[in-house]
């Protein structure tokens, strides 16, 4: 428990709003408020929380399907977010991309993206462009288990080594690809083995804790920032919703056991038990914390619900710099 | 017939793989959460039960090699079925597709038989945005090689899905993911629709729509309103789109001297263009009006539902286009 405490209370408040975001849309998902898929990031908080708090405002991230929790950890704006959500014309992408192409480039957040394994190639672009300006920048590449199956995934780890670029893969391993398990689909267990064939070094580290998964993350930013080069972060994680909507227990492929043995890891309530227990913060100062963030979130909800839909003369805009040759 | 055998366009689809796996041991499937979770829509729901993780293989995530494990087996004496469940994520495979599956035979000489079924599902609708929602047929369309078929209804689903798995070329069958719960009648038995003949869905004498997949069935919604105004429109659906049953438009055409053409994807480029080129080709002297594309914008598929209405014809786009084109005359 070396991290100075405000580190620990930012890493918490991190989580703390992706959960209060997923939730939320969770509940808008349910009551049928919400358009279109919805892959929720409830259960793997510390992964983006840990891995952001290591990074500054101008490095670049590259996320997934189960986007919103990276857009959240690196900074995201509650209104956008939950506008875009919705379909409005105020939200993030305009009503244009939805949950999963969320986005804020001014963040430094490349896109959640509808094609597995599509970010990373993506973010040793970002890499290779950020040392190309020499400006201290670094990218991490979000990505599942599931996604290091494709050859995107392969390409993109080579090349970052080969180039020798200031990267960090960081990989949510929650043990299922949609609905099948980790095991049907790849022969090894870790995805860290697969670190060593590209070489860079790798690392395990329990998802479930937020501050574990941030020192993981602080020395290999240090590393690509340094010019050490690309490292793998593999993080344990889990899940607590199905692979989209918002159905947890009744799952035909995976058991309501081992769903409840994860929850009892939440990485949340596990770090707040810590910090209590050491005498970091008081249950109090976390409850004023969740009641700070609920009312942000309810306000995004009431900003999402009172915005306009985008007009059907938007339709056009955007898909190229100037409209000029458009059919 | 009130006793008629009903069955969804989704269990069209499963009822065709499962006979002709009954059929033939060297048919297989291979494909993302296919086997145990039986699809993501469905369509392979009870066949890794039925027949085993062997001929109903869950793939990891890997398109290239899904399509590739296909067009090998294929190539050495078996008759897969790989599964790319939304069409958007061809794209990843197109190497294996287009380089691959559709050349192998024509560069080997016209030796290598390459019975493989790819299947997918297309179209928007669902607020599924950019990259789970493109039509990209045209695209398919143009290679050489390859056999793209896009069924309408139930009934053909299963004709057409039945052909393409004994069909000894890759063909490429494109579900589309709204008229998945679309039911109507299917005979039990195994019956075929033969590849690159179209169906007169509906028979009329003033205007020609050549519409396919869920186009189809909102050209049919067209009709009945034309119909009250006095429009009596033909609709062709062609159902495979490669090969194009090109005569059936045409004679068609040569009728009713007005051709609409309809689909899903964007208008530029599309399969309208080369249908209403085929057209003015063979029908020129017949036609009293210009043969009119409906499609979608120049644009991707947008999120917002109140974007996407708009960005999708529909009956209503159909009923206009076909007024305009009646009134040029
Ligand atoms: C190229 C491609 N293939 C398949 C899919 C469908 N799909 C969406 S998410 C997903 C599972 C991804 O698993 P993983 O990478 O482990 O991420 P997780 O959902 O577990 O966070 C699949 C197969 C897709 N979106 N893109
Ligand atoms: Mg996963």
């Amino acid at each position: 428990m070396d991290l100075p405490v405000h580190v620990q209370l930012d890493l918490h408040r991190r989580m703390v709003r992706i959960r209060l975001f997923e939730e939320a849309a969770g509940r808008l998902a349910e009551s049928n408020r919400l358009p279109g898929f919805l892959h929720l990031y409830v259960g793997e908080e510390a992964v983006a929380a840990g891995v952001c708090g290591a990074l500054n405002d101008d490095d670049h991230i590259t996320s997934t399907h189960r986007g919103h929790g990276h857009l959240v950890a690196k900074g995201g704006d509650f209104n956008r977010m939950m506008a875009e959500l919705m379909g409005k014309a105020t939200g993030y992408c305009k009503g244009k991309g939805g949950s999963m192409h969320i986005s804020d480039t001014s963040l430094g957040m490349l896109g959640a993206n509808g094609i597995v394994g599509a970010g990373s190639p993506i973010a040793v672009g970002a890499a290779f462009a950020n040392r190309y300006r020499g400006r201290g920048q670094v990218a991490v590449a979000f990505f599942g288990d599931g996604s290091t199956n494709i050859g995107a995934f392969h390409e993109a780890a080579n090349m970052a080594c080969a180039l020798h670029l200031p990267i960090v893969f960081a990989c949510e391993n929650n043990e299922y690809g949609e609905f099948t398990p980790r095991d049907k689909t790849m022969a090894i267990t870790d995805i860290v083995d697969r670190a060593a064939g590209y070489g860079m070094p790798g690392v395990i580290v329990d998802g479930m804790d937020v501050i574990a998964v941030h020192e993981a993350a602080v020395e290999a930013v240090e590393r690509a920032r340094t010019g050490g080069g690309p490292s793998l972060i593999e993080a344990k994680t889990y899940r607590f919703y199905n692979h989209h909507g918002v159905q947890n227990l009744g799952l035909k492929y995976r058991s309501d056991d081992e769903v409840a043995m994860w929850k009892q890891r939440d990485p949340i309530f596990t770090l707040e038990d810590r910090m209590i227990e050491n005498k970091a913060a008081t249950r109090d100062q976390f409850d004023a914390i969740w009641a700070e963030l609920r009312a942000g979130i309810e306000a995004a909800i009431a900003f999402a619900d009172e915005s306009p839909y985008p007009t059907p003369d938007q339709i056009m805009v955007g898909v190229y710099t100037s409209m000029s040759g458009a059919n | 017939m009130a006793d008629e055998r009903k069955l969804a366009y989704v269990m069209a689809f499963n009822e065709a793989v499962k006979q002709q796996m009954e059929a033939d041991p060297n048919v297989f499937c291979a494909g993302e959460d296919i086997g145990a979770f039986g699809g993501v829509f469905g369509t392979f729901g009870g066949l890794q039960a039925k027949f085993g993780a062997d001929r109903v293989v869950d793939t990891p995530i890997s398109e290239q090699a899904i399509v590739g494990l296909g067009v090998g087996a294929a190539v050495t004496g078996l008759r897969p079925i790989v599964d790319l469940m939304f069409m958007d994520f061809i794209c990843v495979a197109l190497d294996q597709i287009v380089n691959q599956a559709a050349k192998l035979k024509y560069m080997f000489g016209g030796d290598a038989v390459l019975p493989l079924t790819i299947t997918t599902a297309g179209g928007g609708g669902l607020s599924a945005a950019a990259q789970h929602s493109q039509s990209l047929e045209a695209l398919l369309c143009h290679i050489p090689g390859l056999k793209v078929v896009m069924p309408s209804n139930p009934y053909d689903m299963k004709g057409l899905m039945t052909a393409c798995i004994q069909e000894n070329n890759p063909t490429v069958m494109i579900k589309h993911k709204r008229l998945l719960g679309m039911t109507g009648h299917v005979p039990e038995e195994s019956y075929s629709i033969p590849l690159g003949k179209g169906n007169i869905l509906r028979p009329g004498k003033d205007v020609t729509i050549v519409a396919y997949a869920r186009m189809a069935n909102e050209a049919l919604i067209a009709a009945d309103e034309l119909a009250k105004d006095g429009i009596d429109c033909e609709i062709i659906d062609p159902r495979t789109l490669q090969p194009l049953d090109t005569d059936l438009i045409v004679s068609s055409v040569k009728k009713t001297n007005h051709a609409v053409v309809v689909h899903e994807a964007v208008r530029f480029g599309g399969l309208g263009g080369e249908i209403a080129s085929q057209i003015q080709e063979l029908a020129f002297d017949y036609l009293d009006a210009p043969v009119t594309r409906i499609g979608a914008p120049f644009s991707p598929v947008p999120f917002s539902p109140a974007l996407e209405q708009h960005y999708i014809p529909d009956s209503k786009t159909i009923v206009q286009g076909i007024r305009d084109v009646m009134a040029r005359v």
